[in-house]
């Protein structure tokens, strides 16, 4: 009942938020430019055409209608044409979206299985060299800039040892010669469904080195969040209780102190999950990984701003829903959450 | 000294010097460069990508500049964008988290609700997008990750406030009918102020980050004055062959971003504070 | 031969500022079956001696004693494999010895999968004997539960519920009714005595509160300042207490006032923990003390089965 009520309350916050971010993304996007109309009409636009674009675009409309008019364009995910390339942007985002957040689902888990076990570790030898190590390490984590890190990453794993492939999201032996029907348009999963052993593995391959990257300043948090908030449950009663009645110490440390770490390890997933969609418009450039952030970093060059719009708009609305649903979940571990 | 190390233990110390080292450097940036009129950006297409050696101790740009005076003169962008973006942010997150958490009741809701939606982004996507609108430049760039920024210190001025406004003292000013105005600057402010000091000047670091990749991304200060950022971005071009070009700036943002992380886990250790997100 | 034999422990906490002498000298002699009682102040080194016993002390404390036996194996070198296997404890605040985040039926399985060998199913039902044993009405609805859905009365059955899962058969119960109601604490305190007569087991009971003693213990030690100044029958320690400090203890207690009547506090403080003691460690606050007191360790007294540790004659007070 606690629970059925909390969560119908997040519910309508999020529902508040989504509809202040499409407000902010309208104004930066439609209101902050100096004049779209000139970059709607195209390159050395004359005069005409700019009017033109003009009454197409409904600029001239006062400022809460054109609101109205983009909310409920966004909300039906009308997302309108690119001004570059003239295309569909909604089409665009069905190809590029699953890519992205393919990536960043991987990078989460892999943050989250670095980290963790890192951090139980380093509060179970607090103070010794494990945990002086760790620390250090997530220090460095958290300090790396993403772009210079992927590079780092390429250099040694692409160039120097030759394991992994250096960029793309697939060989060119699969991608062009046997290609994956795209269903879900996530790779990993296609070529399972598909049977495609050889693609999977291809596939694999491709999204070590970007998720790695995006992984690394998460764990990094993960590593530090974790070890703090077990060193302090680690003291608690409970926890001296289940030593009094026998229990094995890996099974406290895992089976009993852990799952009240839990909070900061949701708390992880979804900070991991935004690090992961934004440090991807970095990430993917280098990578050459057709993702959101790719086609975003060249809407900018282009100044292409329905694209930029849609892209915040879709991701922002990504990571709300994430954290709505980690929310959920940390009422759902800890029961207490939604009492407060 | 001695009480510093004591204080701050050996790596905060460390990261302390490297901090002020590097202010001294940006200060003194015309003397200490080698070339200065590279640092500054005057092409030498003569000794273009020449690799490390006695006379460019860290090789040389595909301009031919020299990297180490390109560097140094780096240090100037990146400490005032760092600066320049936690002063900013703290110029709107103050007066909205003490307004708010001073009040209390609707002006709160409406104010904290407003920086929900600020806080809904995706930091680097939603400077992204404010770059991108704004268009390329330094003071550009500096605006778009302010915008990212506030929210934090709104939150954080707030919860200081939250604690502050129940105090003996506060309340008699109150019944004492001293001005809510009067108030705030008198007791709330230089209470909240330090706390928050401290946050600001530890996150010059994060904030610097964060501009760098801006202008990795193009979004950042324009050709020819020299960033970082920008650096890494153009010696992708040339990586790994010339690895020099990319990884001297690359690894001068880990170093500076790993000292104020250093220092400010320092300064931490006994007050437990809270990670946070940023690029 | 004692269950539990104890003679002269010692524990010291070392700390930048010196060793804390949190248990000075504790002997203990626990029959099988009984209910042992052990009073004393807060800091009197009765909490400590329990975990001594558990093999739980800080990091770094050092333990010394003449005799530190359990069933005639020495807890020195055996504490961490007896406990939980033999010896379990009851903790004072059972809304914090219970895990907030796991269910009652995983808490209750985890200890009964440590250590009995037995499939899941059979688990089960044997989490649901060992709820109703303790008087739990519903165990099945309590398996579901987390501790916050739960009474203290009903979290304190369930952790003595995970203790008797241990198949312990001697319990150390810290305090276990000091956060409970009275009513609550004495059905806890009944629930106690049930066990110990239907299962033959063996309690340390850690208080301190003289009504506790009266109410379910059948013999007693009295803490004063990490010292075991007095030992015997409940009815002897009670009725004929031998120490002043014992004494001093009884007449705090309100029913032993006549009603109406002052109370009686015991001026004074327990000697800091880091301090040395000569001569008696009660003789700053004893209303009888003596030249001597304050010089020599004080001899021991036995009238039977009872025995305390004092300058003063027999019978003198």
């Amino acid at each position: 009942m606690e629970l059925t009520r909390y969560i119908l309350r997040r519910m309508v916050l999020s529902a508040f938020v989504v509809l202040g971010v499409t407000f902010l993304v309208f104004i930066v996007a439609q209101v902050v430019p100096s004049d779209p109309a000139a970059l709607y009409a195209g390159p050395r636009p004359t005069a005409e055409q700019i009017e033109k674009a003009r009454q197409e675009l409904n600029l001239d409309a006062p400022l809460i209608q054109r609101f109205a008019g983009f909310a409920k364009a966004m909300g039906t995910g009308d997302f309108g044409v690119s001004y570059k390339s003239r295309r569909l942007i909604a089409e665009d985002l069905r190809a590029y979206l699953p890519a992205t957040l393919e990536l960043a689902v991987f990078s989460t888990g892999l943050a989250l299985l670095i980290g963790i076990p890192l951090g139980v570790l380093a509060a179970a030898r607090q103070g010794k060299w494990p945990d002086r190590l760790g620390s250090f390490g997530s220090i460095a984590a958290v300090a790396m800039p993403t772009f210079f890190l992927a590079m780092i990453l390429q250099l040694v794993f692409a160039q120097w040892l030759g394991i992994l492939p250096l960029s793309g999201r697939l060989s060119r032996e699969i991608s062009v010669t046997a290609p994956l029907s795209m269903m879900t348009g996530f790779n990993l999963i296609d070529a399972l469904l598909a049977g495609r052993l050889d693609a999977f593995g291809d596939a694999l391959k491709h999204l070590i080195l970007p998720a790695l990257t995006l992984a690394s300043y998460p764990a990094g948090v993960a590593m530090r969040l974790t070890r703090s908030a077990m060193i302090e449950i680690l003291e608690r009663r409970h926890v001296t209780a289940a030593r009094a009645l026998g229990l094995s110490e890996p099974r406290i440390l895992f089976g009993h102190a852990l799952p009240n770490a839990m909070g900061p390890a949701l708390t992880v997933i979804g900070l991991s999950f935004a690090y992961a969609l934004t440090g991807a418009v970095l990430v993917e450039i280098i990578f050459a990984w057709p993702g959101l952030g790719r086609y975003v970093s060249e809407a900018i060059l282009a100044k292409d701003f329905p694209v930029i719009a849609a892209v915040t708009m879709v991701v922002t609305i990504c990571y709300v829903v994430m954290n709505l649903l980690i929310d959920i979940a940390q009422a759902l571990v800890d029961p207490r959450v939604a009492l407060s | 000294m001695t009480r510093l190390v004591q204080r701050l233990g050996w790596p905060g110390t460390i990261a302390l010097v490297v901090i002020l080292l590097l202010v001294l450097v940006a200060v003194l940036a015309p003397w200490v460069a080698p070339y200065p009129q590279q640092g500054v950006g005057v092409p030498n297409v003569a000794a273009k990508l020449s690799s490390p050696s006695a006379q460019y101790w860290l090789g040389t740009d595909h301009l031919g500049r020299d990297m180490l005076s390109r560097i140094i003169y780096g240090t100037r962008i990146s400490l005032t964008n760092g600066v320049l973006i936690v002063a900013f942010s703290l110029l709107i997150g103050l007066p909205v988290g003490l307004a708010a958490g001073y009040f209390g009741g609707w002006i709160d809701e409406a104010l904290m609700r407003g920086t929900d939606v600020f806080l809904a982004f995706p930091a680097l996507l939603l400077a992204v997008l404010m770059a991108a609108a704004l268009g390329p430049g330094f003071l550009n760039s500096i605006i778009a990750v302010s915008v990212t920024w506030w929210p934090w210190y709104a939150r954080l001025a707030r919860s200081e406030v939250l604690v502050l406004r129940n105090q003996p003292y506060v309340e008699a000013a109150r019944l004492a009918g001293v001005s809510h105005g009067r108030i705030i600057i008198r007791h709330i402010l230089p209470a909240t102020g330090r706390p928050l000091t401290v946050q600001a000047a530890l996150d010059v670091g994060p904030a610097l980050l964060t501009a760098a990749a801006l202008s990795f991304l193009g979004l950042g200060v324009l050709p020819p004055t020299a960033d970082w950022g920008q650096m890494v971005d153009a010696g992708r071009k040339f990586f790994p062959a010339r690895w020099w070009y990319s990884a001297t700036p690359g690894l001068t943002i880990f170093i500076v971003a790993l000292a104020f992380s250093v220092l400010g886990d320092a300064l931490r250790e006994r007050k437990g504070g809270t990670a946070r997100a940023s690029a | 031969m004692p269950l539990l034999n104890i003679r002269n422990l010692s524990v010291a906490i070392p700390t930048p500022d010196g060793d804390v002498h949190a248990v000075r000298s504790v002997s203990l002699e626990i029959e099988r079956g009984e209910i042992h009682g052990v009073i004393g102040e807060s800091g009197c080194g009765k909490t400590m001696t329990g975990m001594a016993a558990l093999g739980l002390v800080p990091k770094g404390a050092r333990i010394a004693a003449d005799r530190f036996h359990f069933d005639g194996e020495d807890l020195r070198e055996n504490a961490a494999r007896l406990r939980g296997r033999r010896i379990g404890m009851i903790s004072q605040d059972p809304a914090a010895a219970l895990n907030p985040v796991l269910s009652i039926a995983r808490q209750m399985d985890d200890v009964l999968r440590a250590h009995r060998d037995m499939p899941r199913q059979a688990r089960h039902s044997e989490a649901v004997e060992l709820l109703a044993a303790t008087g739990l009405p519903d165990p099945e609805r309590v398996l579901k539960s987390y501790a916050h859905q739960l009474s203290g009365g009903m979290q304190q059955r369930v952790v003595i519920a995970q203790a008797l899962a241990t198949g312990a058969d001697f319990l150390i119960a810290d305090e276990p009714t000091t956060a409970l109601d009275v009513s609550v604490g004495a059905q806890v305190l009944a629930l106690l005595r049930k066990l110990v007569a239907e299962r033959g087991l063996t309690v340390l009971m850690i208080t301190h509160d003289m009504d506790v003693i009266a109410e379910a213990c059948d013999r007693a030690t009295v803490l004063y300042a990490g010292l075991s100044v007095e030992t015997g029958p409940v009815h002897d320690v009670l009725q004929r207490p031998g120490h002043p400090y014992a004494r001093a203890l009884l007449a705090a207690l309100p029913d032993a006032a006549p009603h109406g009547a002052k109370l009686e506090a015991i001026e004074g403080s327990i000697p800091p923990p880091r301090s040395q003691i000569d001569g008696c460690a009660f003789a700053p606050r004893c209303p009888q003390a003596m030249p001597v007191c304050a010089l020599q360790a004080p001899p021991e007294r036995t009238l039977a089965a009872h025995r305390w540790l004092c300058h003063l004659p027999e019978g003198s007070a």
